[in-house]
């Protein structure tokens, strides 16, 4: 131990700067990339949700406070902002096909929205959970940044919603081909807004890669959603009686 | 690439400042998106630079939810104690919803008989 303690006081050191996190999120990021090249992006490798649990694991196995891992690594998440905007790229570049859609977008985009949030928190208040969870769980299908603002809003709590949001999100990327298969979706328009719906910018992400169309009405999904959302839900809780 | 940033930056502080003025429901970041899509559509779109940086953002999309992700070992016990819950309502509602919206949406796109863009 003796000879580890120099060791010990950089460690602690280092807890103190963003650099060390800040650093290891994106080593791990790169890694899970290289994991995802190594499965040929398969359906089920996905490098977010690989990185997410590579990282998890090693704040858990380092024993390090979410807060101490946040202060490195808020200037990634820092990014999702100018990110969003630049959803504007995309949009642009498809809008004629948007404009010309624009009633079948907003349609089947809200009531896709209202039976993800409706179906998610009845099930919840049918199991009894408290209200503090079941709000929380209300606007998961929104990005990141407009479904923390919601639930707030709501009197949940904002980074339950973060971590429901993530884990939405994950889940939809794994099964989502099972489901356009099942249900006969092949259409990349209609396959690209229910990625955006169901699992904001990580299925952006996905359709990006896969798709421009796809990945321009997934990002239209994101923006439509968030507001959509954030005028239906609290009247949806309000009549569920939660 | 800095001009670039700074135009996203721009429109994401516009935003911020419209939706704390006026109280809006929308969070800033996504008014300036809806805000960068008007300029382009009185603009004539994006130059060659600001749609790199857009391009370079949006491809590595996935590292940016990382950090919110990694949450996760905070809420721990929260999601201990309701998980049978938690692992039926998540579950049925994204099939749900991925369903609706993908089944309503390609609906409508058969009814107008348009082809796939």
């Amino acid at each position: 131990m003796h000879e580890l303690l120099p060791l010990f006081h950089i460690w602690v050191y280092l807890q103190t700067q963003p650099l060390l996190w800040l650093t290891v999120t994106l080593c791990v990021w790169e890694l899970a990339r290289a994991l995802d090249i190594r499965a040929r992006h398969h359906a089920l490798s996905n490098p977010t949700v690989m990185a997410i649990t590579i990282m998890a694991g090693l704040l858990l196995l380092t024993r390090t406070s979410y807060q101490t891992y946040f202060s490195g690594a808020e200037y990634i998440q820092f990014l999702l902002g100018p990110a969003t905007v630049a959803l504007a790229v995309p949009m642009y570049a498809n809008w004629p096909v948007i404009r010309r859609n624009f009633l079948a977008i907003t349609v089947s985009l809200t009531a896709g929205s209202m039976v993800a949030a409706g179906s998610a928190m009845l099930i919840l208040h049918l199991l009894h959970a408290p209200r503090m969870v079941i709000v929380s769980l209300g606007p998961k299908s929104v990005t990141t940044p407009i479904a923390m603002g919601i639930s707030q809003d709501l009197g949940g709590n904002p980074s339950l919603t973060a971590v429901f949001v993530m884990i939405t999100a994950m889940f939809g990327i794994l099964i989502y081909p099972f489901v356009f298969s099942a249900g006969r979706i092949t259409d990349w328009r209609a396959r690209g807004l229910a990625a955006g719906v169901a699992m904001h910018g990580l299925g952006t992400a996905r359709m990006l890669t896969i798709d421009e169309t796809a990945g321009a009405f997934a990002g239209l999904a994101i923006g439509l959603n968030g507001v959509i959302t954030s005028l239906f839900l609290p009247v949806m809780i309000a009549l569920f009686g939660i | 690439m800095i001009r670039a940033l700074a135009i996203l930056l721009l429109c994401q502080l516009a935003g911020t400042v419209l939706q704390q003025g006026f109280g809006l429901p929308m969070p800033g970041p996504v008014l300036g998106f809806v805000l960068l899509v008007v300029v382009f559509l009185y603009t004539g779109g994006p130059g060659p630079a600001l749609r790199d940086t857009a391009q370079g953002l949006l491809r590595h999309m996935g590292l940016l939810f990382v950090p919110a992700g990694a949450g996760v070992v905070g809420e721990l016990t929260v999601l201990k104690q309701n998980a049978v819950a938690l692992l039926i309502a998540i579950p049925v509602s994204t099939v749900l919803g991925l369903l609706v919206t993908g089944m309503l949406m390609q609906w409508f796109m058969r009814r107008e008989g348009g082809a796939d863009a």
